[in-house]
């Protein structure tokens, strides 16, 4: 049950795009078809899940042990370049389409802000789903890492499929672009508010 | 060059949130009110300079192949250090930042600063360069934070001039892109009559 609603908390009540702002670079940057948001999605699940379960290893066996929490920034980022290089190898090893296919993206991951964004609220976070707030195991957070980044997919699919749509439509001049992008962005947020208080 | 429009080309010509889109995040997460994007620009300049400065320093001595995850390491000991200092002097626009502090280091604005200007100049001129860009953040961050907290709590620089509420969208999560779309398109009108 507990899972249950960390799951809907995360993809819906606390969106990381559209209600904590973390990741919108490339929310508006790559959003502009629909393939590319899938294929952006995609890797920065797969980047989330991984650098979560490693970034809680190494603060939990690490950090934590020798006192030297005020690392945290500066370790994480350095685990999260590095799978990001690790990701890119791998794949350009074993799937070269995918790694075509996503391209320029996935350096990108390194600096978008939802991977250490994650990583940083698991550890510094207390959570209460429906209990006594505490620190989440390491099964929660990788529950919480994994829902967190299918809302960011679920949010960029979506706004990519209405910018698809925009691109059809006659926009005034000085809204073209990124501007009409905005607005329509804090509509799909809009929608996202109906969701609050569900959990 | 002059010393002068290095610094003033970050303001208007080059503003790294309404020309350059660049650290959007911070932009729309901290700006409920004048005061907190105020706070999260100044927090940001201060990163910046150091950050440029010191990688202008370094940079002759980085291979090229890994100059990205080293200046990444360097901007979050800057962070780091910004993040105690606010820590210790400014405990409550600390706790209101919360995250955003430590995620200036993936804030596009910075890496973006030192490969593209401090890589490549001397370190006064970086250090300029990183004051106007971080003059910029900061103008655009409490221009959209007054925005908000006007229309959403009837205030200005957390002094109320309205009794009751305001209109509480824009002080909530959609409100901040809407009042960006809005503050962008008059910023494109004013910088097309001014050229």
């Amino acid at each position: 049950m507990e899972y249950i609603i960390i799951i809907i908390s995360a993809v819906f009540v606390n969106n990381i795009l559209l209600s904590q702002f973390l990741g919108i670079c490339p929310f508006l940057g790559v959003s502009n078809k629909v393939n590319t948001a899938v294929g952006m999605s995609g890797a920065v699940c797969f980047v989330i899940g991984v650098s979560t379960f490693f970034t809680y290893l190494l603060n939990k066996y690490l950090l934590v042990p020798l006192g030297i929490e005020f690392m945290q920034t500066v370790a994480f980022i350095v685990v999260i370049a590095a799978l990001v290089q690790m990701v890119e190898i791998i794949l350009k090893k074993i799937s070269p389409s995918l790694y075509q296919a996503l391209g320029i993206y996935l350096p990108l991951i390194t600096t978008n802000c939802a991977v250490l964004g994650v990583a940083l609220i698991v550890v510094t976070k207390e959570f209460s789903f429906g209990g006594e707030p505490h620190m989440m195991n390491l099964a929660e957070s990788m529950v919480y890492a994994v829902s967190t980044a299918l809302g960011y997919g679920l949010a960029m699919i979506l706004f990519a499929g209405m910018r698809e749509q925009l691109e059809l439509s006659d926009v005034p001049e000085s809204f073209k672009g990124i501007p009409i992008a905005l607005v329509t962005a804090g509509i799909l947020a809009t929608a996202f508010m109906g969701f609050s208080g569900l959990v | 060059m002059s010393k002068l429009s290095i610094v003033t080309k970050g303001i208007i010509k080059e503003n790294p949130i309404l020309v350059l889109l660049l650290g959007t995040c911070p932009t729309l997460g901290t700006t409920t009110s004048a005061i907190n994007g105020m706070g999260m620009g100044l927090a940001t300049t201060a990163v910046l300079i150091l950050s440029n400065m010191f990688i202008s320093m370094i940079a002759g001595y980085i291979p090229a192949k890994v100059r990205i995850p080293s200046y990444i390491v360097v901007i979050a000991a800057f962070v780091t250090i910004v993040q105690f200092i606010m820590q210790a002097y400014m405990p409550s626009l600390y706790a209101t930042l919360g995250l955003f502090i430590p995620l200036i280091v993936v804030n596009c604005i910075v890496l973006g600063r030192a490969e593209a200007f401090a890589s490549k100049n001397n370190v006064l001129d970086s250090g300029l360069d990183g004051l106007g860009m971080g003059l910029g953040f900061t103008c655009a961050l409490t221009v959209l934070g007054l925005v908000r907290e006007i229309l959403g709590s009837g205030s200005a620089f957390g002094h109320k001039f309205i009794d009751g509420d305001g209109i509480l969208i824009f002080v909530l999560a959609p409100g901040a892109f809407i009042a960006l779309a809005y503050i962008m398109v008059l910023f494109n009108k004013f910088k097309s009559k001014i050229s």
